[in-house]
């Protein structure tokens, strides 16, 4: 049985509800084991914050191994907010929630050209002046990394610490 | 004919920005066009009436004038910029508006800006095309152009055995050279000073492409082994003092000793301007060629202000 709205975690075994349901809302599920953390940051929640919030992390999945639950309330995810999901949670499903119903469930894809939600890693690079453009990245193949357009620079690794 | 097209759906309007936009058969056409060209076949009306902006925000001597002087040679006309001081980006205006400004004047710019990606972001703002002429670290497209050209004159460029030497790291020529030699079946090898190699990201990305790098820690373990060596720069600023940069740049240093057991049809090239990498007694030796490189500046930057404005 699933409760997505409430977070019975899925697929986790039936070790019952984790984390109180929302009424108003989205869930993210699916997020890989130990990136909860990164998705919140990519959410721009970061410091103090005045949103309900509920975290799950590592819970036993049987198709993902651990995976990562996230919970907001009073708050629905914009596309561009799943693209950036999507950099560091291939897998993750976003479940939009109102009056405790789930509304709408989409999975998420590694876009194709990342547009604007990234710092490029090179100093040098002309994204990084006060020139009227947003930064744009190719997507590599397989979503291994990040190729900018305008100066090559690739980011491999430690995506989350260059995500704007 | 234009030969290099920017992708449809981002606009008609044909720029060349990077050696990478190529594939081999738009280089060879394109070098097949600058070899007429060199014959002196070409019409001297071409370009008549019509304006080249040349914005340079960063020194250059050859580059520079060169492509004025394929202008001229085509019956154009250049109108310039030569520093960001004598323009308006010293009060502060952004790239972007100088170039939607400097579209209204000319029929093609030209440009070279210390930031990277720099000449990419002109060719979205620009309503005329653009040709990257250096943009920091990044791309050098004209000088690739003209180094496979000088190259082509002495030997088919498929299957050789190019070696790059000094400053891979920074060095754009460097760059786009070993990236259009991908195209050609070519064995690279790399001799730079530590911390100056080439970029991993670059060097990965070759790889993927089938390009064999082989990297060596001096010049005379390879210099039999070559048909190309590729000389660059080392600046003095990337080492924290003199000694460390004279003991560096003196290995590095051409000579014509070293290239005693060198192939006989061996050519060496080199971007310029030259510091202390070539010793200047190898100016006559019969393996020189950077000289006749940079004369070949001006075929080639005809043939490519001819496939943007032609």
């Amino acid at each position: 049985m699933r409760h997505i709205a409430g977070v019975e975690t899925d697929d986790d075994e039936g070790h019952g509800l984790l984390v109180r349901r929302i009424r108003n809302g989205t869930v993210i599920d699916h997020i890989d084991g130990g990136e909860a953390l990164n998705v919140i940051k990519i959410l721009g929640i970061v410091g103090a914050t005045t949103e309900a919030l509920s975290i799950a992390t590592n819970v036993p999945s049987k198709n993902m191994g651990t995976k990562d639950i996230v919970k907001i309330s009073n708050r629905e995810l914009s596309k561009e907010e799943v693209d950036r999901i999507a950099l560091i949670a291939p897998r993750a499903t976003i479940n939009i929630v109102r009056n405790y119903r789930v509304c709408e469930k989409q999975g998420v894809e590694i876009p194709t050209v990342i547009v604007g939600n990234v710092r490029c890693p090179n100093p040098g690079c002309i994204t990084r002046t006060n020139e009227p453009i947003k930064s744009r990245f190719d997507v590599l193949p397989d979503g291994k990394g990040l190729r900018c357009i305008y100066c090559d620079s690739v980011i491999t690794k430690d995506l989350t610490s260059y995500i704007i | 004919m234009h030969i290099f097209f920017k992708k449809a759906e981002e606009s008609a309007t044909h720029h060349i920005i990077s050696i990478g936009d190529f594939d081999r058969s738009a280089i060879d056409q394109l070098l097949d066009h600058a070899q007429q060209i060199g014959k002196n076949r070409f019409d001297r009306d071409a370009l008549s009436g019509k304006i080249l902006a040349v914005l340079f925000f960063e020194p250059s001597t050859r580059t520079r004038m060169s492509f004025e002087s394929a202008m001229a040679r085509l019956g154009g006309s250049s109108i310039s910029v030569s520093s960001v001081e004598a323009c308006s980006m010293a009060k502060g205006e952004t790239l972007a508006d100088t170039i939607r400004v400097v579209s209204g004047y000319a029929d093609a710019i030209v440009i070279r800006h210390p930031k990277e990606g720099a000449a990419r972001l002109a060719a979205e703002f620009a309503t005329v095309p653009v040709i990257n002429a250096g943009d920091g670290a990044g791309q050098h497209p004209s000088q690739t152009l003209l180094d496979l050209y000088t190259i082509r004159q002495s030997m088919p460029i498929e299957g050789i055995d190019v070696a790059l030497v000094g400053d891979l790291r920074y060095g754009r020529t460097a760059h786009s050279l070993a990236s259009a030699l991908s195209l050609y079946g070519v064995r690279l090898h790399t001799i730079s000073p530590p911390g100056l190699e080439l970029p991993p990201a670059l060097a990965s990305h070759l790889a993927e492409k089938g390009m064999e790098i082989v990297c060596h820690s001096d010049i005379e373990e390879v210099i039999s082994e070559v048909d190309v060596l590729y000389v660059t720069r080392i600046q003095r600023e990337r080492f924290p003092d003199s000694t460390s940069y004279f003991n560096v740049a003196s290995s590095y240093r051409i000579t014509p000793e070293l290239v005693s057991g060198a192939k006989k049809h061996l050519i060496v090239l080199h971007p310029l301007p030259r510091v202390d990498e070539i010793d200047p007694r190898f100016d006559s030796s019969p393996h020189a060629r950077y000289f006749e490189q940079s004369k070949n500046g001006v075929p080639v930057r005809m043939a490519m202000l001819l496939d943007v404005m032609g």
